[in-house]
């Protein structure tokens, strides 16, 4: 019962509820809910652009001494080349220009830049999360590692590892590693952390008793890892994975701002942002959530595969 | 290529290694001997990683444009300490904690508005969590262009990367209180706010405070990123790629120390004034 229901309401004591219908049952859901705000903030984002492109648009029509209406002016600020704050129609249109109509290969194509930030987000996710599981192990097992790489594991988060970025690659530049692997290790380094600490808290969650039970059957600690840790520690990696993969892309962005700036998402925000291209660094930036959105849910995706199959979805 | 340097930093890896296996395994009767072991041993871990470090850097001369050993970033940063403090001034001081302030001030006071309607909270749960997870760094160059290359737009940036953990961690604290609490509130005909100030924002600490320490990393990490797409000719964020490009290595480690440090202290501090607020609760109560 949410605290704005009267105690006394009719029926709110004896557990009476008239059946839901069909509408009230849509207005209550969910979908509707997050719907109504994101069409209220694409609204939102219409006025905006109106409103922050309007002192230039005014300009131009002083300039070239042109006579102009309300309706002139809502019109052509939505349609600007350089908009202050580009309408979302734009951004869409730019976005649909350079990912459909374009061949993936070219480089003005967004899927190529995609591709570069997605290949490099991935190979550091996945060594990330290795990496990760493997501390874990390695600190739920040895209390030497868990007093002294516990507290350096939490204190390594505390850097601003994205500041480092630049350095990192041009070192690893100037020592012969190019490519993917040195925009791969930032997205390690930030994704590292919470799969260790997230499977530090999943290989101790298995209770006491449980492993008591295998140390009467004399199991062996292979085997009390292998039967009773790492299965109970799954949901807590996939909880962690998403995390991981989540930020792994901000990691791979990041790395790509420094590089003098060749190719990838992150590449394409900082040329646009030279060269005044807004609706460029705004189609970028699109790209980028639904990369990540799309990573999110496949990781969600293969966690509700893996724990039905384990008999242990909720 | 130095031997000594080397042998003598491997056998104080394996001496600090033996010493911190043989540490973490004893169980001394008294409190603050175990204290005292459980700070000293992740302390010489620090330790022997510098150690390492100097010895590896030394030992095989690794030249110092790629990695200084630390000794010299030491020097560095005692020679060029009133730069690093202006950096400091620039970057932390009003960028970070202005747009930290503000940020995490507005999500708070969204949370408690939003909090009053179950339609909003319905609608902007999914998608505060959704926008959370973004790489909300990108927006760095556009906040750039709007505000300029003062500390103003690196201040946007952190307050828009702040603003999401915080609308979310709190309005799901805010409903942390159960709802026998609650009703009991309303036996005591208690108002909207005196339920607010006396139950829900108490309960919703914990949620609060676990914002407040994801958003102390966040803002730093975003005033630097955002000082890579334009700034004034100081910050840390600045200093880092400028001097990478001029291949001071020295330099960069150096802001990076201090943007470590700030970092630290900040979560630090923070987590201790959690201590304090959120005595109650199990996790600071269980030793």
């Amino acid at each position: 019962m949410s605290a704005t229901t009267p105690i006394a309401a009719p029926g709110s004591g004896s557990g009476y509820r008239p059946e839901a219908g069909l509408t009230e049952r849509f207005l209550a859901s969910k979908a509707f809910a997050v719907s109504v705000i994101v069409l209220a903030i694409i609204a939102a984002w219409y006025a905006f652009a109106v409103h922050m492109n309007t002192q230039w648009q005014i300009d131009i029509y002083n300039r070239g001494n042109v006579e102009w209406t309300t309706t002139d002016l809502v019109r052509d600020t939505l349609n600007q080349a350089r908009p202050v704050l580009p309408a979302p129609h734009q951004v869409a249109v730019e976005i649909w220009n350079t990912t459909v109509m374009m061949d993936p290969t070219s480089r003005r194509s967004l899927i190529y830049h995609a591709w570069i930030t997605l290949s490099a987000t991935l190979l550091g996710f996945v060594i990330g999360t290795l990496l990760g599981v493997s501390l874990a192990v390695g600190i739920v097992h040895s209390r030497a590692m868990d007093k002294s790489v516990m507290p350096w594991v939490i204190a390594s988060q505390t850097i601003p590892i994205l500041a480092i970025a630049p350095m990192i690659i041009v070192v690893l530049n100037a020592i012969g590693i190019t490519g993917l692997l040195p925009k791969a290790l930032i997205s390690t380094y930030l994704a590292f952390f919470p799969v260790a600490v997230g499977m530090v808290k999943g290989l101790r969650s298995p209770e006491l008793l449980q492993l008591d039970l295998l140390r009467t059957y004399s199991a062996s600690r292979w085997q009390a890892f292998w039967k009773l840790r790492w299965p109970s520690s799954v949901p807590f990696l996939f909880t962690s994975m998403k995390v991981a993969i989540a930020i792994s892309l901000v990691g791979a962005i990041v790395g790509e701002l420094p590089t003098g700036a060749v190719a990838g998402l992150g590449a394409r925000l900082l040329a646009g942002s030279y060269y005044g291209q807004t609706v460029q660094i705004w189609s970028a930036l699109f790209v980028a959530a639904a990369m990540a959105a799309v990573l999110v849910a496949l990781v969600g995706l293969v966690q509700r595969i893996v724990l039905k199959r384990m008999g242990q979805a909720a | 290529m130095n031997t000594t340097i080397l042998i003598g930093a491997f056998a104080f890896w394996l001496a600090a290694w033996a010493l911190n296996s043989w540490l973490a395994v004893q169980r001394p009767a008294n409190v603050a001997a175990q204290r005292a072991i459980d700070l000293f041993v992740p302390v010489l871990f620090g330790v022997t990683l510098l150690v390492l470090w100097e010895g590896l850097a030394r030992g095989f001369n690794i030249p110092t444009v790629l990695l200084p050993p630390p000794s010299l970033v030491w020097e560095r940063i005692l020679a060029s300490s009133h730069i690093l403090w202006a950096d400091f001034q620039q970057t932390f001081l009003k960028a970070v904690l202005a747009g930290y302030a503000m940020g995490c001030g507005a999500g708070f006071l969204v949370a408690i508005a939003v909090d009053r309607s179950p339609f909003l909270k319905r609608g902007l749960l999914p998608l505060g969590n959704f926008v959370s997870a973004l790489p909300i760094i990108g927006i760095a160059p556009i906040m750039v262009m709007w505000f300029g290359f003062g500390w103003e737009s690196k201040a946007a940036v952190v307050i828009v990367m702040t603003f999401f953990p915080m609308l979310v961690n709190t309005v799901e604290g805010l409903q942390a209180s159960s709802a026998i609490d609650r009703d009991l509130m309303r036996t005591y005909a208690a108002s909207y706010w005196q339920t607010l100030f006396r139950l829900k924002l108490p309960a919703a600490s914990p949620f609060i405070f676990n914002a407040l320490k994801i958003n102390s990393t966040l803002a730093l990490i975003g005033a630097i990123v955002a000082e890579f797409f334009g700034t004034p000719i100081v910050g840390m964020g600045f200093r880092i790629s400028a001097e990478v490009g001029r291949m001071n290595i020295d330099m960069v480690w150096a802001s990076i120390a201090v943007a470590a440090l700030a970092g630290s202290l900040f979560y630090g501090v923070v987590a201790l004034i959690e201590r304090a607020v959120t005595f109650w609760h199990p996790s600071v109560r269980g030793g």
